[in-house]
């Protein structure tokens, strides 16, 4: 059991898909601008790698090698148009929200590599685990990066003025603080990113490479 | 793994098996929801034309819309005529919100004429014309609805996207963005079409000016604000003709 729980465990932490494999970059870059989005985000992959690590594992010995990348997209993408279409017809509101994120979810490298590293090789039990710890461990960054852009960024969080008003010039804003739209534009995601994994780095010696 | 998968002949059969429970799968999903979708987006649109007019349930600083249990009485007590306008004439029709945009823009592009949809609406003893816009913001569509008055001055107006980036061009859909429109002029002091610009650094952040023909940009969604501003002056001068008619009446 205690190898089961390292599955959830070590994405978190040691072997995180964006800080430690730089996986799934991409979307820590795009939607990061806000907290909301990051949060939606981050339930949407732990969904669809849960749901796609058993389906990918419970198929595991009938997919032919030669094609086995074209039948993992063909899942992930799927997965994520039935629960696109299912969300339109059941809860319309919700689905208006997420359409955005139906595009940057297929094209997650970390679900790809997921399905490749793990699920291939792994019965679904083990893979619904890995699938969930790496989902975490990518949601746990997404909110870290989210929550300082929108808060320096826009001077929110979750769409509420936590800083003031900055065209009334209350709150912080009085003393004569600015947000610093930088924070808005990708590039500062990625130097956020990058401070959270030479933090990270600093304080386990073990994970620096050579 | 075991030979039999590296086959050719095994692989061409996984492929195709595969292709079809898929596509079966997806055919049979997408065909038994579809009266459900096609009716979330017919109340949708209702909603849409509602919150342009200011028939909504806004709270605080969030877009709300009416319910969807009240959407379709409020959208008949409200729209009083559906209109679509040809040139400086208009023809009722109860139909006229399914109109599809987007079709009548690539209409329009084969040289066929567009009809373009009209909406009137009354609440506390004023007119409302609403009018729907569509364009192109950074990733994909943008669209709108825009209730004027009869001096085409704005009245409401409510934006959505189809995926522009959260926090950035996907703000276009904040009350704070779309509040700004109300009261801004679409026509010069001439009466010659101007339409909207949303400007950067238009030094009238707060803005006070009504008449400028301006409204402050969202800081990072300079494409999507720029397609707000054409699909305004592109799609709200094809209804100029019309509007004069009824300046003199």
């Amino acid at each position: 059991m205690g190898k089961d729980s390292r599955l959830i465990l070590d994405p978190l932490a040691d072997n995180n898909p964006i800080t430690i494999q730089v996986l799934g970059i991409c979307s820590a870059l795009a939607i990061t601008a806000e907290l909301e989005a990051s949060i939606v985000m981050s339930i949407s992959v732990l969904f669809v790698l849960g749901v796609g690590n058993v389906v990918i594992s419970l198929m595991r010995n009938i997919i032919p090698s030669k094609i086995r990348i074209i039948v993992q997209l063909i899942v992930v993408a799927t997965l994520v148009i039935i629960v696109d279409l299912v969300l339109k017809a059941f809860a319309y509101e919700l689905s208006k929200t997420l359409s955005v994120f139906v595009g940057l979810i297929i094209t997650n490298c970390i679900i790809m590599g997921r399905f490749e590293a793990f699920a291939l090789g792994n019965s679904p039990w083990r893979s619904f685990l890995d699938g969930i710890g790496n989902a975490l461990g990518y949601g746990v960054i997404l909110i870290i990066v989210g929550f300082f852009r929108e808060l320096l960024g826009s001077g929110t969080l979750l769409g509420f003025p936590v800083l003031g008003d900055p065209i009334e010039k209350t709150g912080l804003y009085a003393l004569g603080y600015e947000n610093n739209g930088f924070m808005l534009l990708s590039p500062m995601a990625l130097i956020v990113v990058g401070i959270i994994i030479w933090i990270q780095r600093t304080k386990n010696k073990a994970l620096i490479e050579d | 793994m075991e030979q039999r998968t590296d086959k050719n002949s095994y692989t061409i059969i996984f492929a195709i098996g595969m292709v079809l429970i898929v596509g079966a799968l997806l055919a049979f999903l997408a065909s038994s929801l579809k009266p459900m979708i096609t009716e979330n987006e017919r109340l949708e649109k209702q909603q849409n034309i509602l919150y342009a007019m200011g028939v909504n349930a806004n709270e605080g600083t969030s877009a709300n819309f009416v319910s969807t249990e009240d959407a379709p009485k409020l959208f008949g007590d409200y729209i009083k005529k559906q209109l679509v306008v040809e040139g400086k004439t208009a023809t009722e029709d109860d139909q006229a919100y399914l109109i599809d945009v987007k079709k009548e823009q690539a209409k329009a592009k084969n040289g066929e004429t567009r009809r373009l949809p009209l909406f009137v609406g009354e609440k506390d003893g004023k007119t409302f014309y609403i009018a729907p816009i569509r364009g192109k913001g950074l990733w994909d569509a943008i669209w709108g609805y825009v209730a004027l008055d009869k001096n085409m001055v704005v009245q409401g107006a409510y934006f959505d996207h189809k995926g522009e980036t959260p926090g950035l061009g996907a703000n276009i859909k904040q009350r704070y963005f779309m509040d700004d429109f109300i009261g801004e002029h679409l026509l010069s002091e001439g009466g010659a079409f101007k339409g909207i610009t949303v400007a950067k650094g238009n030094a009238d952040p707060k803005n006070e000016d009504k008449t400028d023909n301006e409204v402050d940009a969202i800081a990072g969604a300079t494409i999507t604000g720029d397609g707000v501003t054409a699909m305004i002056k592109k799609d709200l001068k094809l209804y100029l003709p019309y509007f004069q008619t009824l300046k003199g009446n």
